[in-house]
């Protein structure tokens, strides 16, 4: 009885995870006809961390712009962007310049990095109806006063998206729309809190799949399909294999292709990674009943707030934040990757590695584009790592 | 926060105007090498002598309140440009790479971590430790290279974030909402970075001192806007991309000082004689061009010879806007009656209208093309700065389709001379010209007509 219940749970977390494929991979950008009930339109923002609570109190589908992967084909960015220029800024522009993102109602890109910010301006040259703008999130969270700032320019942002859907939007609609962003930021900690205490029954890959789902689809679809991966996942049996417990990093904005995590997979448990952080910015609950609900993002931006190799901020120094992360996770080591071109990744991959040889950790570096399409050499490297690490544990 | 800020004047003197002194003669490239000798060595013995130490960028630093505690200026991005105009980057790069460095990230951070690697050892002399780095968010590799040095040096580095500008078309006037709250925080984070210097050197902030070093400020870049105004005549006085490189190293260098303002001072009075004698950059001004990104530090004057070799002379450079900070392009100037204030508002707008505006290239772009009634743009694409270089082929796409202006697309590096490729540049370099000649005509541009609003005296 058991077992068959069992399958039950296996064969509905299959279809869950076939459903996220779809939603995150093979389906394009909702248009007009295909958007959600109580959506007038899409706002596409490009990496890392993005409000989407104020898109979503203006009835924007706000969609994470995650570059076009490894099927995509290049016609167009290739003459616009020079060939040093990593493979998401290059991709994008390409969906941008192919009309793959044509049903935006609004591009929004962030001073992570200086090829980020060059998209608005490509955009505004080859785009101009769709409006693109700089979201200035601070790299200076540290001195007082930041917090207001953050404020200040998430009402512009505000203002841009009402004069955009051509009504206000008010901070009962800010508060709700919290209130599920909240909801929504909770079973992702749980998602993650299982890779952490029984990693067998969750996989990077799969877990990945579930979280990149929210970045196409409305937050309420993401609840709805998270509590049924939550229920599915918390009865799935599945015996735990002899693997090394690692830690992942190197995907907070360029994202590696599924065959690679898959192939980390196959060797590893990781039990945790950087995948999509900006999904999983805010680490608390965003305060729902505050007087202003924008301040309460923008002060939660800056007081409860993840790190990554784009952020700069003086509590988080990189090294420790890495720690921190190895020691929460009880990771054995750590999988160290960079997208190339990725002057961010690789400044802090190649300062990790030293930390990490001063501390006596493990570790194994990789670089990877979104593009790549052949894992062979990788998956010899992981395996290598991998049995290295269980033999150094035995 | 009052918002009244004193505007450039459109007649414009300092103090000491340029075309009101006795003339002398003055030699730029001379007197800026003996001011550079003078500035590396008084870094040297810094350290020694206990003296506080800050590393500073080109773009967003904050110099003037630096100043006022009377810090030395270490400017690693001039270090890292020094290594390749000495013919030295390539030894600092290999260590760096040896150390675990990709060649895909900037060479300036790879020649100074081969620096530092090399117990901060620089062709120069010795390069002192920092007490403090400011960096601020134009450039995202600033930030990183902050970041390096906190590793090492274990002091802290205050990263200064300037809000950019946020769209195309973006108006932002002094004084209106958006202003106010952009300096707002730029003036939160100076009171921040007072607090802190305040801390390291255990002096108490100086506001007077601030206004003093502001209005030299002022003085140096009223010259620094009429030097920029003269290369609009035909022929044009100086080359911005060789000539002009040596005034913006002293514009960020001495910023504040009374050796930069006196610099400045004779170089407007030079170029102004020049302009009066009608005495060109090269002997027959045949095609005026703009130069957009940074040069190649390791073939400068190569690069510079190519097209000087056709008659070719770089008008103008959008480098040496970003590069001096963008005080020309804010078109203000300090108010020294309410010193920190009127800071944040032009360290604001300056970041707007003349660093961020990088994103947005074309924009500014179409306006410099007429201005300088130049007749073709040439972009050098950086392969390790994407900061100049990752929206540039889009660029000159625009500029060529929309405003069929011609265009020529280089590609090589900093400082990297691996990427210095001269018989493929000089082949695209020879093809562009022919190009140009066909469309404007072979002979001299002396008696050629030159676009309404410039070729005027000033």
């Amino acid at each position: 009885m058991s077992a068959e219940i069992a399958h039950d749970y296996e064969a509905s977390f299959t279809a869950i995870l076939e459903q996220c494929h779809t939603a995150a991979i093979d389906a394009g950008i909702p248009d007009s006809h295909s958007l959600p009930e109580g959506f007038s339109g899409t706002l596409g923002y490009f990496p890392v961390y993005f409000p989407d609570e104020i898109a979503h109190a203006a009835g924007l589908l706000s969609v994470n712009i995650l570059g076009g992967g490894n099927k995509l084909e290049m016609k167009h960015a290739d003459a616009r962007m020079g060939s040093f220029v990593c493979s998401i800024c290059r991709s994008t522009t390409e969906l941008g310049l192919n009309g793959t993102l044509q049903s935006l109602s609004a591009f929004v890109t962030h001073p992570i990095c200086d090829a980020a910010k060059h998209l608005a301006g490509i955009w505004s040259r080859n785009l101009p109806d769709q409006g693109a703008e700089i979201l200035y999130l601070p790299q200076n969270p540290n001195t007082p006063g930041a917090a207001r700032y953050v404020a200040a320019e998430y009402q512009r942002l505000r203002a841009e998206l009402a004069r955009k859907v051509g009504h206000p939007i008010s901070d009962a609609a800010i508060r709700a729309s919290t209130r599920l962003y909240n909801k929504k930021r909770r079973l992702m900690r749980d998602l993650y809190q299982i890779r952490r205490d029984e990693p067998w029954k969750l996989s990077c890959s799969e877990s990945y799949m579930l979280v990149r789902a929210g970045t196409r689809i409305s937050c309420e679809q993401h609840i709805e399909l998270l509590e049924q991966a939550l229920d599915a996942i918390r009865h799935r049996h599945i015996v735990a294999q002899d693997k090394p417990r690692v830690l992942f990093v190197g995907g907070f904005c360029e994202q590696p292709p599924l065959e690679m995590l898959e192939t980390i997979d196959d060797v590893c448990f990781v039990v945790d990674d950087d995948l999509l952080i900006g999904q999983r910015w805010l680490t608390e609950d965003v305060p729902e009943d505050a007087g202003d609900p924008v301040w309460a993002l923008a002060e939660s931006y800056i007081q409860r707030s993840n790190a990554s190799p784009v952020q700069h901020d003086e509590r988080k120094p990189k090294d420790q934040y890495l720690m921190a992360m190895l020691n929460a996770a009880k990771a054995d080591a750590v999988i160290l990757t960079a997208a190339k071109f990725c002057e961010p990744g690789l400044d802090d991959q190649l300062f990790w590695s030293k930390d990490l040889d001063e501390a006596g950790v493990q570790y194994l570096v990789l670089e990877f584009e979104e593009k790549m399409t052949s894992f062979e050499q990788m998956s010899m490297q992981v395996e290598t790592f991998a049995e290295s690490l269980l033999f150094a544990l035995a | 926060m009052t918002t009244a800020i004193a505007e450039v004047p459109s007649v414009r003197t300092s103090n000491a105007p340029a075309s009101q002194t006795m003339w002398t003669p003055f030699n730029a490239r001379d007197e800026g090498q003996r001011l550079f000798k003078e500035w590396y060595a008084s870094l040297e013995q810094a350290n020694e002598r206990k003296e506080p130490v800050a590393n500073v960028f080109v773009m967003g630093n904050a110099i003037e309140i630096l100043r006022s505690f009377d810090f030395h200026m270490v400017f690693p991005e001039i270090n890292s440009l020094q290594t390749g105009v000495r013919k030295t980057s390539a030894e600092f790069i290999r260590v760096s790479e040896d150390y675990g460095m990709s060649p895909d990230v900037c060479s300036y951070v790879k020649a100074d971590m081969g620096m530092m690697l090399k117990e901060e050892e620089h062709p120069t002399g010795k390069i002192p430790r920092p007490d403090i780095t400011v960096s601020s968010n134009m450039c995202g590799t600033f930030i990183k290279w902050a970041e390096i040095w906190e590793r090492r040096y274990k002091m802290p580095s205050f990263v200064l974030d300037l809000p950019g500008q946020r769209t195309s078309n973006w108006v932002v006037r002094p004084g209106d909402a958006q202003h106010s709250a952009d300096s707002r925080w730029v003036e939160d984070q100076f009171k921040d970075l007072i607090a802190k210097c305040e801390k390291i050197t255990g002096k108490r902030f100086d506001i007077d001192r601030l206004a003093e070093i502001q209005g030299r400020v002022n003085q140096m870049v009223i010259h620094w806007n009429n030097v920029m105004e003269l290369n609009r005549v035909c022929p044009a006085p100086y080359n911005a991309m060789l000539d002009g490189l040596t005034y913006i190293g002293i514009m960020n260098v001495y910023r504040g000082t009374v050796e930069g303002v006196e610099f400045m001072r004779r170089l407007e009075e030079d170029i102004r004689a020049k302009v009066a004698r009608g005495e060109g950059r090269v002997p027959e001004e045949r095609f005026r061009l703009l130069f957009s990104g940074t040069p190649c530090y390791v073939s400068m004057r190569r690069l510079v010879e190519l097209f000087e070799s056709w008659g070719g002379v770089f008008a103008y450079s959008d480098y040496l806007t970003f590069a001096a900070g963008g005080m020309d392009a804010a078109e203000l100037l300090y108010d020294t009656s309410r010193p920190l204030e009127s800071l944040a508002e032009v360290t604001a707008l300056a970041a707007q209208r003349g660093l961020s505006n990088q994103f947005f290239a074309h924009e500014r772009m179409e306006k410099q093309i007429h201005d300088y009634g130049v007749d073709g743009v040439v972009f050098h694409g950086i392969k390790s700065c994407r900061f100049v270089s990752a929206g540039m082929a889009d660029t000159r796409d625009y500029i060529s389709k929309r405003l069929g202006i011609p265009t020529l697309y280089i590609e090589s590096d900093l400082i990297d001379p691996r990427y210095w490729s001269d018989a493929q540049i000089k082949n695209r370099v020879d093809a562009f010209f022919e190009a140009l000649q066909q469309r404007v005509g072979a002979g001299p541009m002396r008696g050629r007509e030159v676009p309404t609003g410039t070729g005027g005296p000033l």
